[in-house]
């Protein structure tokens, strides 16, 4: 039990959230909106390539997080193009961007860095304690020698709940992914909102790849993500498409995942601790929280011109 | 035949465009295109040996293409088949380094009908009745029984009963008289192709031509519609994924018999999602899976020749069958395209119209 009571275990359980909460987050703007999206692996790659490649390139990790937010932009944006405009299946655009971003960044390390990968003088993020919080006993780790984009992360779970939950756009970005031809009579620009919704998904996915290659890491490595998109999938589906619920499914996910690292030191199975987190979903999706309901639209493209 | 062809063109169109843009990616970064696709080509299909090569990369993909193309027929997204593909593999090694006793055929088909057994429970009973009765997502349950299935095989060998004792950390190899026989010699081709086709033909007999194919078919395309015509929807949730992890087990078990012979590490095959892909590619067409398998294998084993004779990195097969996928998905990119070329020569015609001939 003592474990419990070891303050790196939860610090390292927020630490471990920062980049599922963030693409999970992604998601629900994405689906509440309307557009289902599980092309959040990719963008997060996407994110963290290119935020690794022009912090070397610039000498700057933060022009780094810039051009990684930028590029996970983009791409969630020709996204969004052939969801709202072309009316493609939204779960086979996902796979594709998926493939598509976990090959370009391979590909693309391969002839710009070669195989050494990416050099070792890259520039990371910095990491922060807070002054007051961190001398607190006991909560002060959260608060302690953590990366700056942990913090940027908590302010997001909050800002994106206030944004979704308690302001007039939010509810307008709500109402095009429950019921757009209700939202278009009412004189709402479906298009638009569902727009918005998926690109500032894909800014927040790729703030979550970042997060691995410049907060935790300075380097990028093929497929770095490893499913951690799938994950924040889940996440969002268990936090019933609302950020704060995402967040609690990422500190979930964190906590065993910590857990499982912490225990491999008193002689269990690595294997088998590392089947908690995911056991545990199971347990909570089947017993605890039931039936977890998508937006109504969700999925559905809208064609403004029927 | 016109219906045939107009369900060829958008993949046709797709492959073609994705081909030319990655040539263009090819070319930009210094490489002769042509001779990039030629070496891709004949690593695929250039002899005897690779074509074998080529078909049995495309069994395992074959078989859980079909499985996901099911599920999705039944509107379920098994995006968990990696992991019922393992567990399968796992169970059928199991069984093939114990009964050694049994004669070789029975030995075989008792190792291919556990694989089967541990796929569909691995898939059917937790994700499926979570599913039917409590609701759960099965996109979520599907894929954490993937990566608790992995995490399992890894434990076997690496720290549990079915590691060998040595320096590698590996299950005991199953008995010779268990492995599938060769079609083309010096080949890694078995006889998993013919097994491979034989369950597309099954399954395609079943969907297309019997009642529970029928209802299958009805509970994907109108859930409501179904329960109101009486057809108990949550026992076709559990069918559906029970039977989609059957042919990844399936899959698993044939890929043990003809190639792998032993449960060892590698657990990242990506042939669960390479399976998605393909079902995606075939519209979850039985035959189409075919198709869309060999194709994706042919890129797979061409992509490898490719960069032993160009020095391209292999992954840029990948950027490929993304661009694929997402132009197969966004087929109305054509009309869209050509209206835009449209609406463009039409105000270039009709600019110089109104500014009358331009003065020489």
């Amino acid at each position: 039990m003592n474990i419990l009571t070891n303050a790196q275990l939860w610090a390292s359980t927020l630490a471990m959230a920062v980049p599922l909460a963030l693409p999970a987050i992604g998601g629900t703007f994405s689906e509440r909106t309307g557009v289902v999206n599980i092309a959040m692996e990719g963008i997060m790659l996407m994110g963290a390539f290119f935020g690794v490649a022009f912090s070397y390139w610039t000498g700057s990790a933060w022009v780094g997080l810039l051009c990684g937010l930028i590029m996970g932009g983009l791409l969630s944006a020709v996204f969004a193009w052939a969801a709202i405009r072309l009316a493609a299946d939204q779960v086979v655009l996902g796979m594709a961007i998926n493939i598509f971003a976990a090959g370009l960044t391979a590909f693309l390390l391969d002839t710009i860095f070669g195989f050494g990968g990416t050099p070792p003088q890259t520039p990371q993020l910095p990491t922060l304690s807070i002054p007051v919080l961190s001398s607190i006993p006991f909560i002060g780790a959260f608060f302690t020698n953590q990366s700056v984009l942990v913090y940027v992360m908590l302010v997001i779970v909050v800002l994106s709940h206030w944004f979704l939950f308690h302001t007039r756009i939010g509810l307008r970005m709500r109402s095009v992914g429950e019921n757009p031809l209700a939202a278009d009579t009412a004189g709402l620009n479906v298009w638009r909102l569902r727009y918005a919704g998926v690109i500032i998904g894909g800014v927040l996915s790729a703030l979550g790849g970042v997060y691995l290659s410049l907060g935790i890491l300075n380097s990028f490595d093929v497929n770095m993500t490893n499913g951690r998109g799938y994950i924040a999938l889940a996440a969002m589906i268990f936090g019933k498409w609302t950020p704060l619920g995402s967040f609690a499914a990422s500190l979930l996910f964190g906590f065993a995942t910590a857990l499982g690292i912490a225990l491999q030191n008193h002689g269990i199975s690595a294997n088998l601790l590392g089947m908690l987190p995911y056991l545990l979903t199971i347990l909570a999706l089947a017993g605890l929280v039931g039936r977890s309901k998508a937006p109504a639209a969700d999925g559905i493209p809208y064609n403004p011109q029927r | 035949m016109k219906h045939i062809m107009r369900a060829l063109a958008t993949p046709v169109i797709a492959s073609l465009l994705a081909i030319i843009i990655g040539g263009i990616i090819a070319a930009a970064i210094g490489y002769n295109p042509l001779q990039v696709y030629g070496a891709l080509i004949s690593g695929a299909f250039g002899n005897a040996a690779n074509i074998g090569y080529t078909l049995a990369i495309a069994t395992p993909l074959i078989l859980i293409g079909l499985g996901i193309a099911i599920s999705f027929r039944a509107g379920l997204f098994n995006i968990g088949a990696e992991g019922q593909y393992w567990v399968s593999v796992m169970a059928a090694t199991w069984v093939g380094y114990h009964f050694t006793g049994l004669p070789g055929w029975l030995h075989v088909i008792l190792c291919l009908v556990v694989a089967m057994l541990v796929g569909g429970l691995w898939a059917g009973i937790i994700p499926g009745l979570a599913k039917a009765y409590r609701g759960a997502h099965e996109v979520i349950t599907t894929m954490m029984m993937s990566y608790t299935g992995i995490l399992l095989c890894k434990y076997m060998i690496e720290d549990g009963p079915m590691r060998k004792p040595g320096y590698i950390p590996e299950s005991y190899p199953i008995p010779q008289n268990t492995w599938l026989p060769t079609l083309i010699p010096q080949s890694q081709l078995t006889i998993g192709i013919v097994i491979a086709i034989v369950a597309v033909v099954v399954v395609w007999f079943v969907l297309f031509h019997t009642t529970l194919g029928f209802q299958l078919r009805v509970v994907g395309s109108n859930p409501r519609a179904a329960r109101y015509a009486g057809i108990r929807v949550p026992l076709y949730t559990v069918l559906a994924l029970g039977i989609s992890g059957v042919l990844s087990g399936l899959a698993g078990g044939v890929q043990l018999l003809a190639i792998d012979h032993r449960l060892a590490e590698g657990f990242n095959t990506g042939y669960g999602f390479t399976g998605i892909v393909v079902a995606l590619l075939a519209r979850n067409n039985p035959f189409g899976v075919i198709v869309a398998a060999v194709f994706f294998a042919a890129l797979s084993t061409g992509g490898q020749n490719m960069q032993q004779v160009t020095n391209i990195p292999a992954s840029l097969t990948d950027v490929l069958t993304g661009l694929i996928i997402f132009f197969v998905a966004a087929e109305r990119i054509v009309p869209q395209v050509i209206q835009w070329y449209k609406r463009w020569t039409s105000r270039a015609s009709t600019s110089i119209s109104e500014e009358g001939p331009k003065p020489a």
